[in-house]
């Protein structure tokens, strides 16, 4: 079997990630994003009722709400995935103050005697706090990547540092497809997912740089620098995927053995480590021999 | 068996010894004397667990003011201080209270009976009185301009701890008023800080025709400490204050709930460890396990710096700890890469070491200091639980560059010495180069 030639095979490469960007693309618009209150604002509850929670048991205690606080704070009631006893209630943008939140406990302890009220978990949080989280995750992550950026042009040249810039924008791509199709609930820890991945993806794509270099040096000008490329992705390729085995070793017991929010935060890093891998493979070293076609990079530098 | 090999095993047992010796130390704990100790890190209370695993509340209030700049700053801090105070009162010495943002303040307190009757109770303005003998209210924290904590010569010459107050004009002339009347009746005044009695200084007698004027105060009392004077001023200080504060955050987890998050990932991450350590002694063979003992002191080093740092380990946090295991082998894997290729040339085993990590330090170098980046900015832009990431997957980079780069590499160098010379025990499987 002759080995997969990353550079002349470009449009393998891009064709998948036009699949990809279609299939996210679509599930943006029409599955949306599940955005958490962290980022929305309003109050959710979960407590357990010491009864299996049913669909008349939802309908029930959105009634309670409506009754005992407001239409307005009527938003959603559904059952734990986690444990069928325990309800998760929202309501809407408009958090509960400590005396509702009072209020609906007795209210539900009143109809639902089983319910624990010692084990309730409960977030509240105003909407201007989430704009602010909003605008503080923004900020995290380009003032990251620019950082990264500076530090790859400093290092090597300005196009790879375009081009793994590129595979990063890739990665967070497929991550937040992933949160818009599986409905992952958005909340802060998208922002330690993101940056972590930012991480691991550079991490990759600088391995495959390192070599690129190197081999160019090696080569002395004699092969196209996409040969050149293509030999160093080959070279890093089994680093590249003992590297994601290994990573994926103890994430994905963690996905398989933890608990529902653990769970959210696991399965978009597993995936993001996934699209680290194909990016820095299939798209780093491409990238970065086509943008030398389109702008050519400064007179090469003298090796020492 | 010749001299060096002798040594060679000797120094290779020697290091295993200590790598042991610092994973079980991390584990069960260092016991020199009482003030020199370690807890081992699965004893109780070693590490300090965030809400979201050890059940409890974080509340972030937002201040109602139009207050900005210093004023703000001043007035925050003074609200800080009566939390603190008030966490302090209630025994929550383990809670945490610490501003965020301009005109916001959160504290986190551990499981408590009804976290929203302990949020109401925090959220009330603190409320100093000056009452006289018959209860009456004769003065309140909106006519005390400032309260310092000083010392200041007593009768008998010795030097007393007080609080010095300073009137507002209006706070002068009631003062004065009141300092009148209990001086001739030789009453005293209380001085109440949300009905609390915390001074019940008496005027002496000199004053009983015009009360004390001049809008300035003393109080002195029993007290012991300098700490204590500071903290009264600060109460009265705070107790001036006018904020209402609104809850803008506020996030409750039951003990159980956490407790249960926290033994999964545990055994999630023990298990990952252990398939990862199998892992690379297959694929990687004499580098492989060596590289499985440096993890352990991997683990061991973490443990410690856990311990020794005080983190606050978040859910979040150990995902970050779990994953930086498995990211920890990466510069491990980088190395024995070229390893594995330099035998292909040929080369033996102590030089293929040698060139495999000369040849993988600038990559190693560049692709660590990026992460390192991205755990800067999450550190100084994030708060709480990223925070709690930032610092943990942080350490486990700088760990993990010292132990593959510095342990792993003494321990192949031991094993060549061993006598383990036979380049193809160092060799990754896979395809020969041509």
């Amino acid at each position: 079997m002759s080995k997969f030639h990353f550079i002349k095979n470009k449009k393998v490469t891009l064709t998948i990630i036009a699949v990809v960007l279609l299939v996210g693309l679509a599930s943006f618009f029409i599955r949306g994003f599940n955005i958490d209150i962290d980022f929305s604002g309003g109050t959710e509850i979960q407590i357990d009722l010491g009864t299996e929670v049913t669909k008349e048991v939802c309908d029930n205690i959105n009634d309670i709400i409506a009754d005992k606080i407001g239409s307005d704070y009527v938003s959603s009631t559904t059952k734990s995935t986690a444990n069928s006893f325990v309800a998760i209630i929202r309501t809407g943008t408009a958090a509960l103050d400590t005396e509702q939140q009072a209020t609906l406990e007795n209210a539900l302890v009143e109809a639902y005697p089983k319910t624990n009220v010692d084990n309730i978990e409960l977030t509240t949080i105003q909407p201007t706090i989430g704009a602010s989280l909003t605008k503080k995750a923004i900020l995290a992550v380009s003032i990251a990547v620019l950082l990264m950026l500076a530090y790859i042009w400093f290092r090597f040249e300005l196009n790879s540092g375009i081009a793994a810039v590129a595979c990063l924008a890739h990665d967070l791509f497929v991550m937040l497809a992933i949160y818009s199709l599986f409905q992952i609930p958005i909340n802060s820890n998208i922002i330690a997912a993101f940056l972590t991945i930012l991480g691991y993806s550079i991490n990759a794509t600088i391995i495959v740089f390192d070599r690129v270099r190197e081999n160019k040096k090696l080569d002395g000008g004699k092969s196209e620098f996409g040969e050149v490329v293509n030999g160093a992705v080959h070279d890093t390729l089994a680093r590249s995927i003992n590297t994601t085995i290994t990573t994926l070793l103890t994430i994905g017991l963690i996905y398989i053995l933890g608990v529902d929010t653990i769970k959210d935060f696991a399965l978009p890093l597993i995936i993001g480590i996934l699209a680290g891998l194909f990016s820095s493979v299939f798209l780093s070293g491409m990238l970065w021999d086509s943008l030398n076609k389109v702008i050519k990079p400064k007179a090469e530098k003298k090796a020492k | 068996m010749n001299y060096s090999r002798a040594s060679g095993i000797a120094r290779f047992v020697l290091l295993l010894l200590a790598i042991v010796f610092v994973c079980a130390s991390a584990i069960c704990g260092v016991y020199i004397n009482d003030d020199t100790k370690l807890n081992g890190i699965f004893e109780d209370g070693t590490i300090r667990l965030g809400l979201d695993l050890a059940g409890g509340s974080v509340v972030t209030f937002q201040a109602e003011t139009d207050d900005t700049g210093e004023t703000l700053d001043v007035g925050m801090d003074s609200v800080q201080t009566v939390m603190r105070d008030r966490l302090d009162n209630q025994g929550l010495t383990e809670a945490l209270c610490y501003r965020t943002g301009d005109d916001m303040i959160t504290i986190e307190i551990p499981d408590v009976d009804d976290p929203n009757e302990a949020i109401e109770n925090y959220m009330q303005t603190a409320v100093l009185e000056f009452r006289d003998a018959n209860g009456k209210v004769v003065l309140t924290g909106e006519h005390v301009e400032t309260a310092t904590p000083a010392r200041a010569p007593a009768e008998d010459g010795t030097q007393q701890l007080c609080v010095q107050l300073k009137l507002t004009d209006a706070g002068a002339t009631l003062f004065a008023d009141a300092t009148k009347t209990a001086a001739a009746n030789g009453t005293t005044i209380g001085i109440y800080m949300d009905n609390n009695l915390i001074s019940n200084p008496s005027v002496d007698k000199q004053y009983a025709s015009t009360g004390i004027t001049g809008g300035e105060a003393i109080i002195s009392g029993s007290f012991t400490e300098f700490a204590e004077v500071q903290q009264l001023a600060g109460n009265i200080n705070a107790g001036a204050l006018k904020y209402d504060l609104k809850v803008v955050e506020q996030r409750t987890v039951g003990a159980t709930l956490g407790e249960n998050s926290l033994s999964t990932s545990v055994i999630a991450g023990a298990i990952g460890l252990l398939l990862v350590i199998v892992f690379m002694c297959i694929y990687y063979k004499v580098p492989g396990v060596m590289a499985s003992i440096s993890l352990a002191l991997y683990v061991g080093l973490f443990f410690f710096l856990l311990i020794i740092t005080q983190a606050n380990l978040t859910l979040a946090g150990i995902a970050g700890v779990v994953l930086s295991i498995g990211m920890a082998v990466d510069a491990n894997v980088v190395i024995f890469e070229r390893i594995k290729e330099e035998i292909d040339m040929g080369k033996s085993a102590k030089a293929a070491i040698n060139g495999g990590f000369k040849r993988a330090f600038a990559a190693i170098l560049d692709s660590n200091i990026t992460t390192i980046i991205a755990c800067a900015v999450l550190y100084f832009l994030g708060s709480g639980t990223i925070k709690g990431f930032a610092t943990t997957l942080f350490m486990g980079v700088v760990i993990s560059l010292i132990t593959a780069l510095v342990i792993t590499r003494a321990l192949l160098y031991l094993c060549v010495a061993m006598g383990i010379t036979k380049p193809e025990s160092y060799r990754a499987i896979g395809r020969r180069a041509k």
